[in-house]
């Protein structure tokens, strides 16, 4: 190759050498094909559960009225914004209980407790994400709903003043309330063991900073081990939401819930959310009801995916003064 | 402002392991000490023992006395917390915190301190903490970026403009060139010649030119073997120590003959 710099080029034969390609291995592209091939197939298959959604919604969307007047129904917005509405409502109050809790669990695990306890605390945590929801549904209604009554009880006579523990508390317990409360407790797993992972991450330089300028453990925390996991705990949160936002048994076993929006959480009285609802009526559907209850489903789909839009801009936001740069 | 440190057979353990074996030593006010000695031999460890920071690793204590101006640092009512407020540290790598701008860094020890900052004062803070760095000039025009947006050494020079901002009495530095490029150890050093003015300096360092340059004092510490404590060899004037130290194990670190 040296002396093609020093010759002059042949005129017949190519001036310029071919561009040497790197040698590829075998491994290397098995592995490649492997990986780029998982990240296309989770795009395929949120493709197709879209595609399924869209064409199978689209009879009930674009059906008039009358039409699923006809079959008792009503008209499709309007039948289905309550269980949009119960959806979010009971998830938001779930997550209003869950996070404080998981971040503290988190913070005691990676900062507070001895190590032994710490160990023993994260096992039981993770064990609690694997129990399975039909059990906390179960527990929910048998356990949980006859246990509150009472406190429901006492809130609803001394603050009923406040509109949300207004109304006409529940007999059994079986309230909106109980049902954030079993979500709450269902969620909490993977919000207190993303944080916890996210928490452990902080630059033990960053936490010195902090101590060094005579922060209290408490002041490091907020200088720095809460800013800069910051990203990382509205990520777990937003898991928590979604897990919340589809959840369907524990909710329809626990969640005597109708077709109303309710801001009352301690009444008998409850929006039911869209994917107990469509799990309670599936089995006697047929026609466009089918259709009808698959279009609630993708509205489940959208609010899940506007909301996780949202965490993401929250996110990008900081992202100047998050620690990755 | 600038208060002398006496430390009195001072031992250090990690749990059993004894790390550094009866020190004493007096560090005198408005001058610099450098602690040299090999990797190991406990001399960072000994730093930190000046604002109590040991206590982060589990485990971690002292026998002995630190005074600080005649008050025990060890005594039994003595929070910990407010040792660190009177004696600041700059660590090895520069550790601005990521998520605050230019200005909160400067800041953030003061906000701990006296959370009701008025804007105009803590203005007044930031301007005359990173004048007192030799930092003002080259980020006055964009205290709201983040602190991470600066090179190493403009950060390392933030983390001492943070470090002062609370009128600390001493201030430490934990080999603070150390991931840093010649020009900016530079300016470091040339700060560290400012600072010396209104703090007691106490700075760890491998680089033995920069001991020589720019402290008055000079303490080796040295290690017999693997497992065993380290020990205060010998202390005296930089100068001194440089050309005709007492001890041989001091002539042979500083001549280049050991390790």
């Amino acid at each position: 190759m040296t002396d093609t710099t020093t010759a002059p080029p042949v005129a017949t034969g190519p001036t310029v050498p071919p561009p040497q390609r790197p040698k590829r291995r075998l491994g290397d592209v098995i592995f490649s094909r492997l990986s780029s091939g998982s990240g296309f197939l989770i795009l395929i298959i949120l493709a197709a559960v879209a595609a399924f959604l869209l064409v199978q919604a689209f009879p009930a969307l674009v059906s008039s009225p009358e039409v699923l007047k006809t079959k008792g129904y009503g008209e499709f917005w309007s039948w289905v914004l309550p269980f949009a509405f119960g959806t979010v409502w009971s998830s938001l109050w779930a997550l209003i209980l869950a996070v404080p809790v998981s971040i503290g669990i988190a913070l005691f695990i990676t900062h507070y407790a001895p190590r032994r306890l710490a160990r023993t605390l994260g096992y039981i945590i993770d064990l609690l994400a694997a129990v399975p929801s039909v059990v906390f549904g179960l527990w929910g209604t048998m356990t949980l709903a006859p246990a509150t009554q009472p406190v429901y009880q006492w809130l609803n006579t001394y603050l009923g003043f406040i509109p949300l523990f207004g109304g006409e508390a529940s007999g059994t317990g079986r309230t909106l309330l109980t049902a954030a409360i079993v979500l709450a407790v269902m969620i909490l797993p993977i919000i207190t063991s993303l944080c916890r992972e996210v928490f452990l991450q902080t630059p033990r330089l960053h936490e010195e900073a902090a101590l060094a300028l005579g922060a209290t453990r408490w002041e490091t925390i907020k200088l720095a081990v809460l800013p800069y996991g910051r990203a990382g705990t509205v990520a777990a949160v937003m898991l928590g939401l979604g897990r919340a936002l589809g959840e369907t048994m524990a909710v329809a076993m626990v969640l005597s819930g109708n077709q109303v929006i309710n801001f009352r959480l301690l009444t008998s009285d409850n929006p039911n959310t869209v994917a107990a609802m469509i799990a309670q009526n599936f089995p006697e559907a047929s026609g466009i009801r089918i259709n009808e209850l698959i279009a609630a489903g993708l509205v489940l789909f959208v609010i899940t995916l506007i909301i996780n839009s949202i965490a993401r801009l929250i996110i990008s936001r900081y992202s100047e003064f998050s620690g990755a740069n | 402002m600038s208060k002398r440190i006496e430390v009195k057979d001072l031992n250090v353990y990690y749990g059993k392991f004894k790390a550094v074996e009866d020190a004493t030593m007096v560090i005198e006010p408005r001058a610099v000490t450098a602690f040299i000695g090999p990797s190991g031999c406990g001399k960072s460890t000994f730093l930190r023992t000046l604002n109590r920071m040991h206590e982060v690793i589990p485990g971690a204590y002292v026998e002995g006395k630190v005074l600080l101006d005649g008050a025990d640092l060890y005594g039994a009512d003595v929070d910990p917390v407010l040792v660190r407020r009177q004696v600041g540290m700059v660590f090895q790598r520069p550790n601005p915190f990521p998520t605050m701008s230019i200005g909160d860094n400067v800041i953030a020890g003061m906000r701990l301190n006296n959370k009701r900052l008025g804007k105009a004062e803590a203005d007044a803070i930031i301007e005359s903490s990173l004048r007192g760095a030799n930092l003002w000039e080259e980020v006055k025009n964009r205290l709201d970026k983040p602190g991470s947006s600066l090179s190493g050494g403009q950060q390392q020079r933030l983390c001492i403009a943070r470090a002062i901002a609370m009128q600390p009495d001493v201030l430490l530095m934990d080999e603070p060139c150390s991931a840093l490029d010649p020009i900016s150890t530079l300016a470091i050093e040339d700060l560290i010649q400012q600072l010396k003015e209104s703090y007691t300096i106490v700075i760890v360092t491998h680089n033995m030119q920069q001991a020589a340059r720019v402290s008055d004092t000079t303490a080796f510490f040295n290690i017999a073997g693997t497992g065993s404590p380290g020990r205060l060899i010998e202390v005296g004037p930089t100068e001194k120590i440089f050309s005709t130290p007492d001890d041989q194990a001091t002539e042979d670190y500083i001549t280049g003959r050991f390790g």
